[in-house]
């Protein structure tokens, strides 16, 4: 995407809502000039496109801190171009793409590779994640420096939690050197054996390997440790047990400086969902239990947990269509996010405007990327929100490549109008 | 469901005990006394019966011949009509059949096809010398070519009619009813 | 017969058998009912009834199992189905044909019916709904043996006269076990009384609810009882660190003669086979013959005639009908 040319464009009717910039106004239009919010009482250019907001909300542009593109190596599950169109339509402008492709971003080849795609596709901004070993293998750090130089946000080797203690202290350490954080996903393998399922009542009954929740719990704690002792910035991923909520709220007590997400899933679904929606409720961290659900959302509400990403994991149908324990994990989350987390607001948790940073604001100051603002001047990445709207998810068709989702056919209340990615439309909701 | 008038007896203890007496005799007679017969009643209308009649050969010649029951469900060549699977009973045959003059025993003889499953359940559990047919009313409507050897009352029946047989102790009758006119009785 | 009064008939077992789980005792009891009917068919001189004549019925087995897969083949044939064994290779698994298109094809190919084994937990039920023909489940990983727990109830009612109301201990590695866990639904259903006897390593977290109550100690566990049921051991878990040992386990778990004459004189012995000697159950002269092995795997037999007449007796139009127990229910 051509971030220098931005385009023009003037909303009309909306009600201008950017909570970090403390804005709430209704019936107003905004023009937006060169990919920028103007200032009030500048003329419209001849020409400039239009929408009509009917009255929604004008949102800065959601961004995700954690998705799998899967581009290059798995272009039939995903590719950068159908990832961003999924994206658009959940209403994200920015979002962050996970290292393990294949070959694995370990490279500044493959990170410029990526955004070469992401700038042809031109519809989000598109952030690679580099991997923090060499082939996520766990032995040797991969380049960050040149991996940064290249683009990359922050590091991780996501699917599999960082090898060792050791391993995560050079990691944390030398990421210092360029600012940006290591994202862990937190999971001790051993614990987990074989599991497939939180271990728990259901994987009791289905008789499937369970994943307890000290699995999670064991390697925060071992990474809260580690990030004492190194320093740094660590991003705890898909934050999904009500003992991880626990741990890393004590240590941000202490302000060590650790940051979290969780993901819709984990505070709209528990493990009870594995019974009705089979390979389509597996994922790792696996849906946890009623009290884990609500501590999360504790979490959410004290501020504990910083951003809901989506964990966005395409699968092909024939991969999901397997027996439980032999399918991948992972689901697909960007087209429903932005409906899951407004729930949390109809439910009375939070507010739209602590749902607007957890979704934008906060994202994006945590991994230091450029967000929308409603201020004059600011990013004209956007999104247009229909609260009452309802639809169903999944009907007729998600734009990601892959439909590997528990929610298809959830009826959802609130949804993503358009989407304004510097100025431009880069999705826009068909209506009548 | 069908509707239907009230039964109109045909038979009634005193002419049953009768019928079965003469019966016990022509069994008799045509295997010459009562060695080698076996009796087998088809459940469940037949297994009484067969009882009675076992009973009445011991009275007449002082043997109690053996006395079998089949369920036939699973030889049926209609297995799951409209109603569903038939509850199992348990078929008995307290001796070997081998070389035995078995005198099959059913209450109603209608289309042949209870018999033909009899029949082939009993080839099934062993070789007998010789398979006899015996039973209280033969209504006719044949769909086999199958004929009894010994028969208590021919009843010529219409087709949509019900023969009920009732052989509890003392109270033995045979009714017919017949379907209401104007209903669907198919 | 017209002349007759409609026979009532058993209550449906639904088109499938994959859990027990919703299994009432009404239904158990139907099937262990006519189990009792099909013990005579193997004493006729034809040992056959037609009663699937025509209908074929594929065992697909993904793991080995020369016992289940035997029983379910003499029961079919005994029925007169024809059978078909299909034991894919691990080779051709991993080489990809997937189990919905291994399924599809046994489908296509004509099955009726199809006996499924397989590694994976669900298995049974991921078929059910890929196909239209009725699936039995011969187990599928850790999560049930319906037709196993089905003969051991139908040994026990035939040992103790009846089921309700027994004391019923399940010592061994219930955590690994598809038979522990169709047992226990099954038992419980029955009204029996369940103790689960085993180490915390091989229990399962999240059973609060069951049905149950746990012992670590065996001779604690099955004092009293009249019911014995030992688990085979895969000899794996020692390895897997479940255990230390086998001898370890044999000496604490093992069932003996002295421990049964001490503590449980009365109890029937149980075990789905093939025995670990000297693990599960004391390899010590004589003992072994008063476990009910045999008798199991007789019983074996008819109780799967049973369950494929139940389920396949019927015409599959009608069958398709009959509601299955639904899976969201708790299976």
């Amino acid at each position: 995407m051509k971030e220098a040319s931005g385009g023009n464009l003037l909303v009309r009717n909306v009600h201008l809502f950017d909570p970090s910039e403390g804005i709430s106004k209704e019936g107003e239009s905004l023009l937006v000039l060169e990919g920028r919010v103007a200032s009030p009482g500048s003329s419209v250019p001849a020409g400039t496109p239009e929408i009509d907001g009917r009255g929604g909300l004008l949102c800065p542009g959601f961004v995700d801190l954690h998705a799998h593109f899967r581009e290059p190596g798995f272009e039939y599950k995903e590719t950068v171009a159908s990832g961003s169109r999924a994206a658009a339509a959940g209403g994200f402008t920015s979002v962050c793409v996970m290292a393990n492709t294949n070959p694995v971003n370990d490279n500044a080849a493959i990170t410029r590779a990526i955004l070469d795609r992401a700038r042809e596709v031109g519809l989000v901004r598109v952030f690679p994640i580099g991997a923090v070993t060499r082939g996520l293998e766990g032995a040797e750090l991969s380049e960050m420096g040149a991996l940064s130089e290249a683009g990359c946000i922050a590091f991780s080797d996501d699917g599999r939690p960082v090898s060792t203690a050791l391993m995560l202290r050079r990691a944390l350490e030398y990421s210092r050197l360029f600012g940006k954080p290591v994202i862990d996903h937190c999971e001790d393998m051993p614990l987990s054996n074989r599991g497939v399922m939180n271990e728990g009542t259901v994987s009791a009954e289905l008789g499937l390997a369970g994943i307890p929740n000290a699995s999670e719990e064991v390697s925060i704690a071992r990474d809260l440790a580690v990030l004492e002792l190194a320093g740094g910035h660590l991003h705890v991923a898909h934050l999904s047990t009500a003992g991880g909520v626990r741990l890393v709220r004590e240590a941000r007590r202490r302000h060590l400086r650790v940051t979290t997400e969780t993901c819709p899933h984990y505070f709209s679904l528990t493990d009870e969902a594995v019974r009705c929606h089979g390979t389509h409720a597996k994922m790792n961290p696996p849906l946890r239990r009623e009290e884990d659900r609500l501590a999360v959302i504790a979490g959410i509400r004290d501020g504990t947990i910083d951003a809901i990403a989506t964990d966005h994991a395409p699968h092909a149908p024939h991969e999901k269509e397997q027996e439980f324990d032999r399918a991948p994990f992972g689901i697909i989350g960007l087209e429903t996010a932005f409906s899951l987390s407004l729930e949390l607001v109809r439910d009375g948790h939070i507010t739209l405007s602590e749902l607007m940073t957890l979704l934008s604001a906060r994202p994006a100051e945590i991994f230091g990327l450029p967000h929308g603002s409603l201020h004059p001047g600011g990013l004209a990445d956007l999104v247009l929100l229909d609260l009452e709207g309802e639809w169903e998810a999944g009907r007729p068709g998600y734009r990601s490549k892959s439909r590997n989702s528990p929610f298809t056919g959830r009826t959802m209340k609130g949804r993503v109008a358009a989407t304004i990615v510097g100025g431009r439309v880069v999705f826009e909701e068909s209506r009548p | 469901m069908s509707l239907w008038e009230s039964p109109r007896l045909l038979l009634d203890p005193p002419r049953i005990d009768r019928i079965l007496r003469r019966m016990a005799h022509e069994i008799l007679e045509k295997n010459q006394g009562p060695s080698g017969l076996y009796l087998v009643g088809i459940l469940k209308g037949g297994e009484p019966l067969a009882g009675k009649l076992a009973q009445l050969i011991e009275e007449f010649e002082g043997t109690h011949p053996p006395v079998g029951a089949l369920d036939v469900t699973l030889y049926r060549d209609d297995l799951s009509g409209r109603e569903g699977l038939p509850l199992l009973r348990q078929s008995h045959l307290p001796l070997p059949i081998d070389g035995k003059k078995i005198v099959l025993v059913d209450d109603v003889l209608f289309t042949g096809r209870t018999v033909r499953a009899a029949m082939d359940f009993l080839v099934d559990f062993g070789r007998p010398s010789r398979i006899m047919l015996a039973v209280l009313v033969d209504r006719g409507h044949r769909e086999l070519p199958i004929r009894a050897d010994f028969v208590g009352k021919n009843l010529p029946t219409s087709h949509e009619e019900k023969v009920l047989v009732d052989l509890s102790e003392g109270a033995e009758n045979v009714t017919v009813v017949r379907p209401l006119p104007g209903e669907d009785h198919a | 017969m017209p002349e007759r009064s409609l026979p009532s008939s058993p209550p449906s077992i639904g088109p499938h058998l994959l859990s027990l789980s919703g299994m009432t005792k009404e239904k158990i009891t139907s099937i262990l009912d006519a189990a009792e009917t099909f013990l005579d068919v193997g004493h006729q001189t034809v040992k056959k009834v037609p009663v699937l004549r025509g209908k074929t019925l594929v065992n697909l087995f993904y793991e080995s199992s020369t016992r289940t897969r035997s029983s379910f083949e003499i029961a079919a044939k005994r029925l007169s189905a024809d059978v078909i064994n299909v034991t894919p290779s691990q080779s051709s698994v991993t080489k990809g044909e997937s189990l919905s298109d291994t399924v599809r094809t046994i489908e296509a190919l004509g099955a009726d019916g199809i006996v499924i084994r397989h590694a994976s937990s669900g298995a049974a039920a991921f078929v059910a709904e890929r196909v239209n023909c009725h699936v039995v489940n011969g187990g599928d990983g850790c999560h049930e043996h319906p037709t196993q727990a089905l003969l051991d109830l139908f040994t026990i009612r035939k040992k103790k006269g009846r089921i309700d109301g027994l004391s019923v201990a399940i010592v061994g590695d219930i955590l690994h076990s598809r038979v522990a866990r169709s047992n226990i639904l099954a038992l419980s259903a029955m009204g029996a009384r369940i103790r689960l006897v085993a180490p915390p390593t091989l229990l399962p977290r999240g059973i609060e609810g069951w049905p149950v109550t746990i012992h670590h100690r065996l001779d604690r566990g099955i004092e009293g009882c009249d019911v014995v049921m030992a688990l085979r051991l895969q000899l794996e878990r020692a390895s897997g660190g479940y255990i230390p040992s086998l001898s370890e386990y044999a000496s604490l778990y093992g069932l003996s003669a002295r421990v049964l004459e001490r503590h449980a004189p009365e109890a029937v012995v149980l075990h789905p086979g093939p025995v670990n000697r000297g693990v599960e159950i004391s390899g010590e002269e004589g003992f072994l013959n008063e476990v009910a092995i045999l008798d199991q795997v007789e019983f074996g037999v008819s109780v799967r005639m049973a369950v494929l007449y139940l389920l396949m007796g019927g015409r599959p139009e009608e069958a398709a009908l009959l509601s299955m127990p639904a899976r969201g229910e708790g299976s």
